[in-house]
């Protein structure tokens, strides 16, 4: 999960240089999040855990902040324990 | 759908303006067909549409556009005929040209349309810089030749800035009015001038915050936080130049110059600097901002 949290920190400090975002604030609040950041967002999430976001996980709940992002990530790749 | 006399929709260029034209008109409902020269060209164009239908329910629902008419990509793409002929918009009832903002490039397009096309169809030039008055010269239709100015990216933007050249008739501007009302997009019709409006002002203003950030008034960060946050921009005028491409900038801020020949279109000399560098913005990981 930290790990998730730090690649995803990482993405945003590329964008918002000057703001530290805390792990539950809402990214798209800032009024950054035009068309071409939300792709970026989503392209770096289905690269960095190699994972392909289904059309129907295309919300923005699922991206709206660190946590957020975490979450998503972790549901979609951790394999429950017993299989 | 309207009946507005247009089926068919020839769309010439197939880059990330023409892609996404083709897009929303095969959305729409309307028959396209798409033409570029190479089926590279084509290839992409078919990835851009599906990566745009994939991200677009997301996306309009945060622009709080209408739901457009079709998502289903299998179905949009089915309406959407690839060819690198362009003979092969022999049919269409209107057509949309995209290619390159190049004269030399865009002449010999409008030569071979008009060979091609029925007299009665309209053609639409999707140009920031292009005259239209200019266009209209190279065919035997003049009156049937309108600018189509679209804006990036084409399925979200609600609006197009419709330029009428010198001898572009009413029934034209009524017919092109028509067909971007049937695809959900309303146009604002202005007269032929360089950079018509919306180039004009952006050009001149992206220079100035580049003069400002030049003569160490402000750092280029500070210039689009105060646009952003006082004027409710969602990008500032800098980052708005590094999303379309410093070079891009000063070709169009020179173009301006030599066609008033009025010095307050002079490139400022920072922004020059930048291109001469090869600090030439997003899509070289630098231009005023650092994205690396």
């Amino acid at each position: 999960m930290d790990e998730i949290k730090a690649k995803v920190r990482q993405f945003l400090r590329g964008y918002f240089k000057e703001h530290d975002f805390a792990d539950e604030e809402d990214i798209f609040a800032s009024g950054y999040a035009n068309s071409l950041f939300v792709m970026q967002l989503i392209a770096m999430v289905e690269r960095e855990f190699s994972l392909v976001v289904a059309d129907e996980d295309l919300e923005f709940d699922n991206f709206r902040s660190i946590d957020a992002i975490a979450r998503f990530v972790t549901a979609k790749t951790v394999v429950p324990a017993g299989t | 759908m309207p009946d507005i006399g247009v089926r068919t929709i020839g769309v010439i260029g197939a880059g990330v303006m023409g892609s996404e034209v083709a897009q929303v008109f095969a959305q729409a409902g309307f028959e396209v067909v798409l033409v570029d020269v190479t089926d590279d060209a084509l290839e992409r164009a078919r990835q851009t549409i599906q990566r745009s239908l994939r991200f677009q329910r997301m996306l309009g629902a945060r622009t709080g556009l209408a739901a457009p008419p079709t998502v289903d990509r299998a179905e949009v793409l089915g309406r959407v005929r690839f060819t690198t002929e362009l003979a092969d918009v022999a049919d269409a009832d209107f057509v949309v040209e995209n290619v390159t903002e190049d004269w030399d490039v865009k002449r010999p397009v409008f030569e071979e349309l008009d060979a091609v096309c029925k007299p009665h169809v309209v053609f639409a030039v999707n140009t920031s810089v292009i005259p239209i008055t200019r266009v209209g010269g190279v065919t035997g239709r003049p009156d049937r030749v309108i600018g189509a100015h679209f804006m990036n990216p084409v399925s979200l933007k609600p609006m197009v800035e419709v330029i009428r050249g010198f001898h572009t008739s009413e029934e034209t501007v009524r017919t092109m009015l028509a067909v971007l009302a049937a695809i959900g997009k309303e146009g604002v019709v202005v007269a032929d001038s360089p950079g018509f409006v919306s180039n004009r002002v952006l050009m001149l203003t992206v220079n100035e915050a580049a003069y400002l950030v030049h003569e160490r008034v402000a750092e280029a960060s500070e210039v689009d936080r105060l646009f952003k946050g006082c004027f409710g921009h969602t990008m500032g005028p800098l980052e708005t130049a590094d999303l379309i491409g410093l070079d891009t900038i000063l070709l169009s801020i020179e173009g301006l110059y030599r066609s008033f020949g009025d010095s307050k279109y002079r490139p400022c000399p920072l922004l020059k600097q930048l291109v001469d560098a090869g600090l030439l913005g997003r899509k070289s990981g630098r231009g005023f901002h650092n994205y690396e």
